[in-house]
């Protein structure tokens, strides 16, 4: 139970710059998660925190204790790993035991420690076996037991989902969620997958070679984009981001309709395909109809606005056609405005 | 090509295969099995007419069989213990971690095998006098250890790349040191692997007879004692110690022929 402030960190590999000056601060039992693309840093920076890997500036705080020299052995930290690194020669009572035992525990304790994380992670009824005879899901959720049977300080999930099917992806997640919250453990957690960042976060820390871009709660970061990555990276189908003619200061036209827009530079218009509404053909911003994808609960339709493509996630009750010419409007505090160069936030 | 056909033709290629290796084992163990006038009868029966382990028991019974074999255990076990403890951090180093030159250091140990020990022979001699070790047996086992060490070396080395280092990292993180994981984790995992690589080593020290011969005088080891007492003993007689040189190797490799499989790759899984 502590909180974790991370100042400045860097990291280069020769000439690759991995970590740009990384900050973050988690608080205590926090959920926070590091979303991002391949390559981004999200997990060079989780193992920074947990001392697997050293950085070459910065510093690394778990509550007051300066961990940055640290060895990861010292730090009191658990880890999850995305293919689960159980032990193949333990029975799971005996990985569950590893930490414990590491910790010189007594007997009785590590059996009370082992037998609580097995019925969290409900896996008491194969702890004599070996993890050759689980499946995947049942050895995610002995790395999982293993790494709350320490009853560590912080936790660090490096994409533990990942190597799951679809399914179970959804189920673990789901019971991620409760039992985390149950154990109020400080956690940060490492993924790519945009939706297991909405659903888990208590914060996501969006990365991009190298930097956070934004670090707010997910409901946030999917309203509010700071920059056009974000606004790209999050939700599904991603923003729609259309470039507006510029009509002098303070304004800008798509599609023939005109718009109050910030500052006086070329500008990009972000719009997401739930928040725009059908009117009548003539009024709004004029759109032609390209594709209609019928997805059940809704239907997503591929539209050209002057000559870029967007996305609307319409209701099934609404009758589209292909080569049809429609009209557009933007539901209030739909739009937000983002500058051509640099793809950030304009005001 | 019907199934049929390719069935045929991969078992025909088993047989031959098979044969090759089979058939001058066979041979030899018929040859040792069947006495003086056995071995030189012709045409040769496929059974020994009159089976007989008669030269196989004179042949135990000679003086100094008992003192080579014991002599070759010896080597061989010193060869074994070199060639495991020097190749697998090797090999675990070449496996774990980036360093400088490390395809030309794979390259080198594959090297020290392009000097036939024909050519290394006097010059050791030499040295072997000057330090002391020339006609012991550690002497010899030294040389076995730099014939062993190459696949030593690359056989552990493949073996640790097999072992995921996130099973080490979730160690160090649960509170190991370095040497305490590899001790609780890296080697139980490899332990069946590392007694495969060790007996590998124990019969090519075993059946090793060049080096063996030109540094011993006395205290030959069972491969350089044969050669010299063989060449002028009869033909039976040279079978049945070729016999007992080959059983050993055979009966090692045999035992632990499923981890050699899932070393080099035909996986036992």
């Amino acid at each position: 139970m502590v909180d974790i402030t991370i100042s400045a960190v860097e990291r280069r590999y020769g000439a690759y710059h991995a970590l740009k000056g990384v900050s973050l601060d988690v608080k205590d039992q926090e959920f926070v998660v590091l979303l991002g693309p391949s390559g981004c840093g999200k997990t060079t920076l989780l193992r920074a925190i947990a001392g697997l890997d050293h950085v070459d500036g910065g510093s690394i705080r778990l509550g007051a204790r300066d961990v940055t020299a640290e060895p990861a052995r010292k730090r009191g930290i658990a880890m999850v790993f995305q293919n689960y690194a159980v032990f193949p020669h333990m029975t799971v009572f005996e990985n569950v035991a590893f930490g414990l035992r590491m910790q010189k525990a007594g007997e009785p304790q590590v059996k009370t420690a082992v037998e609580s994380a097995a019925e969290l992670m409900r896996i008491t009824s194969y702890l004599q076996r070996y993890p050759a005879q689980l499946s995947g899901g049942q050895r995610q959720r002995v790395a999982l037991a293993r790494a709350l049977a320490v009853k560590p300080a912080v936790l660090l999930m490096d994409e533990p989902l990942s190597n799951l099917d679809a399914l179970l992806r959804l189920e673990m997640r789901a019971e991620l969620k409760s039992v985390l919250a149950q154990s109020k453990t400080t956690t940060i957690y490492v993924t790519h997958d945009q939706v297991e960042a909405m659903g888990l976060a208590d914060r996501v820390a969006v990365m991009q070679e190298g930097r956070i871009v934004q670090y707010e709660p997910p409901m946030q970061v999917y309203a509010q984009p700071a920059t056009t990555f974000v606004a790209g990276f999050i939700g599904n189908p991603p923003m729609n981001l259309l470039k507006a003619s510029r009509q002098g200061a303070g304004a800008a036209t798509l599609g023939g309709a005109s718009f109050e827009a910030p500052g006086s530079g070329p500008i990009l218009l972000g719009v997401r395909a739930e928040e725009l509404e059908l009117v009548d053909a003539g009024a709004g911003v004029q759109a032609k109809v390209r594709v209609v994808e019928p997805l059940g609960p809704s239907q997503l339709v591929t539209v050209e606005i002057d000559g870029q493509m967007a996305r609307l996630d319409l209701s099934n009750r609404q009758k589209v056609a292909p080569g049809e010419v429609i009209g557009l409007a933007p539901l209030p505090g739909a739009l937000r405005w983002f500058n051509s160069e640099g793809g950030l936030r304009a005001v | 090509m019907s199934r049929r056909l390719v069935h045929v033709m991969i078992w025909s290629g088993v047989i031959a295969l098979s044969a090759w290796v089979l058939a001058p084992i066979y041979l030899l163990a018929a040859s040792a099995f069947s006495g003086r006038l056995g071995v030189n009868a012709w045409p040769k029966p496929f059974f020994p007419t009159a089976p007989t382990i008669e030269v196989l028991s004179f042949f135990f019974k000679v003086e100094g069989v008992w003192t080579a074999t014991l002599t070759s255990l010896q080597i061989a076990g010193m060869t074994m213990l070199f060639s495991v403890l020097l190749g697998a951090p090797a090999g675990y180093a070449l496996a774990r971690y980036p360093f400088r030159g490390k395809d030309a250091y794979r390259m080198v140990i594959l090297l020290t095998r392009a000097f036939p020990v024909a050519i290394l022979a006097l010059p050791l001699t030499v040295r072997f006098i000057a330090l002391g070790v020339y006609d012991t047996p550690l002497g010899i086992a030294l040389v076995h250890t730099c014939l062993a060490l190459p696949f030593a070396v690359l056989v552990t080395s493949s073996l640790f790349v097999g072992i995921p280092r996130d099973l080490e990292e979730a160690a160090w993180i649960m509170g190991c040191t370095g040497p305490q994981a590899f001790l609780k984790i890296v080697l139980p995992i490899a332990a069946p692997g590392l007694a495969a690589t060790s007996i590998f080593a124990f019969v090519i020290s075993w059946n090793e007879v060049f080096a063996a011969a030109v540094l011993s005088v006395q205290h030959r080891p069972l491969t350089a004692y044969l050669l010299s007492v063989l060449s002028e003993s009869p033909l039976h007689f040279r079978f049945a110690g070729g016999l007992f040189l080959i059983v050993p190797s055979v009966v090692f490799i045999f035992a632990v022929r499923k981890y050699l499989f899932s070393m080099w790759g035909i996986s036992n899984r």
